[in-house]
């Protein structure tokens, strides 16, 4: 296999030079603010049983420079967005008058919400991703007009909510009612796509610590999301990522919010189960 | 006046005197070239912050003169020297004739 031969070119690598050349997880810490520990590495669910031993956020395949961006909200370019939120969450919109405040109190309120979302909804039958509750509220509860999905409000606000749940393990159901769902998200994780004939795992899973061209693959964990990508200078959603993943493999794309990447969500965000809620993040 | 735009400053709350501490400073603004052009070829006019400066009881600690490449939301870290108790005051210029301030007290202790 690939993957081994390149375990072991590495490995011997490490004999001459150091490790940190073979551009794999590196050993370091995650603390932010010096207050808030992230768990960042963990052992994998038993969901993942021959497929991996241990969960690894993306934040230790990047290098010290932009892990020391996350380390500290005064330079997380992310915060700013988070800032913009907080000012949304406070402002009344819509028909009735109301703003996320009202019902909600203060958004540190709302910790732990992000770690077990996606969720099944009950009352609307099907599983929910943070923004498409969000949206929920503001058509149902305050008349507002729904965000679009991944646009900078939707993204902002999933962002506050995953700020104030910094330091909380990853938590997403994957039995009852949402079992389905994230059985159709496991069978588009295995499936390849597009001209290149490449599913997620044949990258995150089999090649993860390799070098695609010149950037190292981390496992595709989506625990830290939104993240703060350095090559566009604005938040980033989920959905927006698995879009560019199967544009590169040359296949048509889904939407972002489409049925599709929300299972995909949901199977993606249980694969990172016992990692702890990290986003806003700063990545490549 | 561009929209958005929020200054941002992170001064320790105390130093030892004649201790120089890190001062960072990030202000939120699109800052637009001049020379990209909207989707139907107009050229999308110049907006950045063009001069920052810090002062520390009335002395200048900082004056940076900011030009068109510098990317959005623009951050400076820069060390000073704190004498004694006082304020730092941090001003932003922007191109259409807004000014942005703010300002942080540090004691000496």
């Amino acid at each position: 296999m690939l993957f081994r031969t390149m375990t072991v070119a590495a490995a011997m690598l490490a004999l001459t030079a150091p490790m940190s050349a073979a551009g794999g997880a590196d050993d370091d810490v995650l603390v932010i603010n010096e207050d808030i520990e992230i768990t960042t590495k963990a052992a994998a669910s038993p969901l993942l049983d021959g497929h991996l031993d241990e969960v690894i956020s993306g934040w230790h395949f990047r290098d010290d420079d932009t892990q020391a961006m996350e380390m500290d909200d005064f330079d997380n370019p992310g915060m700013i967005f988070v800032d913009q939120a907080i000012e949304v969450w406070n402002t009344a919109e819509g028909s009735e008058g109301k703003s996320c405040a009202d019902c909600h109190g203060t958004p540190e309120e709302m910790a732990g919400v992000r770690a077990v979302y996606p969720k099944w909804n009950e009352d609307a039958g099907e599983v929910r991703t943070m923004q498409m509750q969000i949206n929920s509220c503001r058509t149902e509860r305050m008349g507002a007009e729904a965000w679009k999905y991944d646009a900078a409000d939707a993204i902002n606000m999933e962002a506050l909510l995953a700020s104030v749940s910094r330091g909380m393990p990853v938590n997403v159901a994957t039995d009852g009612p949402a079992a389905e769902t994230w059985e159709k998200g496991k069978e588009m994780y295995y499936t390849r796509y597009g001209l290149l004939e490449l599913s997620c795992a044949n990258c995150h899973e089999q090649n993860y610590g390799n070098y695609i061209r010149a950037d190292h693959l981390s496992q595709g964990q989506i625990n830290a999301f939104p993240a703060y990508r350095l090559k566009n200078a604005k938040l980033n959603g989920v959905h927006d990522r698995f879009k560019g993943c199967i544009r590169d493999t040359r296949a048509e794309t889904f939407s972002p919010g489409s049925p599709e990447f929300v299972a995909l969500e949901l199977y993606v965000a249980s694969r990172g189960n016992g990692l702890d809620v990290e986003g806003p993040s700063v990545r490549n | 006046m561009a929209d958005g735009v929020k200054p941002r400053v992170k001064v320790p709350s105390k130093a030892a005197a004649g201790e120089a501490i890190t001062i960072k400073t990030l202000i939120s603004h699109p800052m637009e070239s001049g020379q990209r052009k909207d989707s139907s070829g107009n050229v999308i006019p110049r907006s950045i912050i063009n001069r920052f400066t810090c002062e520390f009881n009335g002395e200048s600690v900082i004056d940076i003169t900011m030009e068109p490449a510098i990317s959005t939301n623009p951050y400076f870290e820069f060390e000073a020297t704190v004498p004694e108790a006082g304020e730092f005051k941090f001003t932003w210029y922007d191109d259409d004739g807004s000014v942005y301030e703010d300002s942080k007290k540090i004691e000496i202790g």
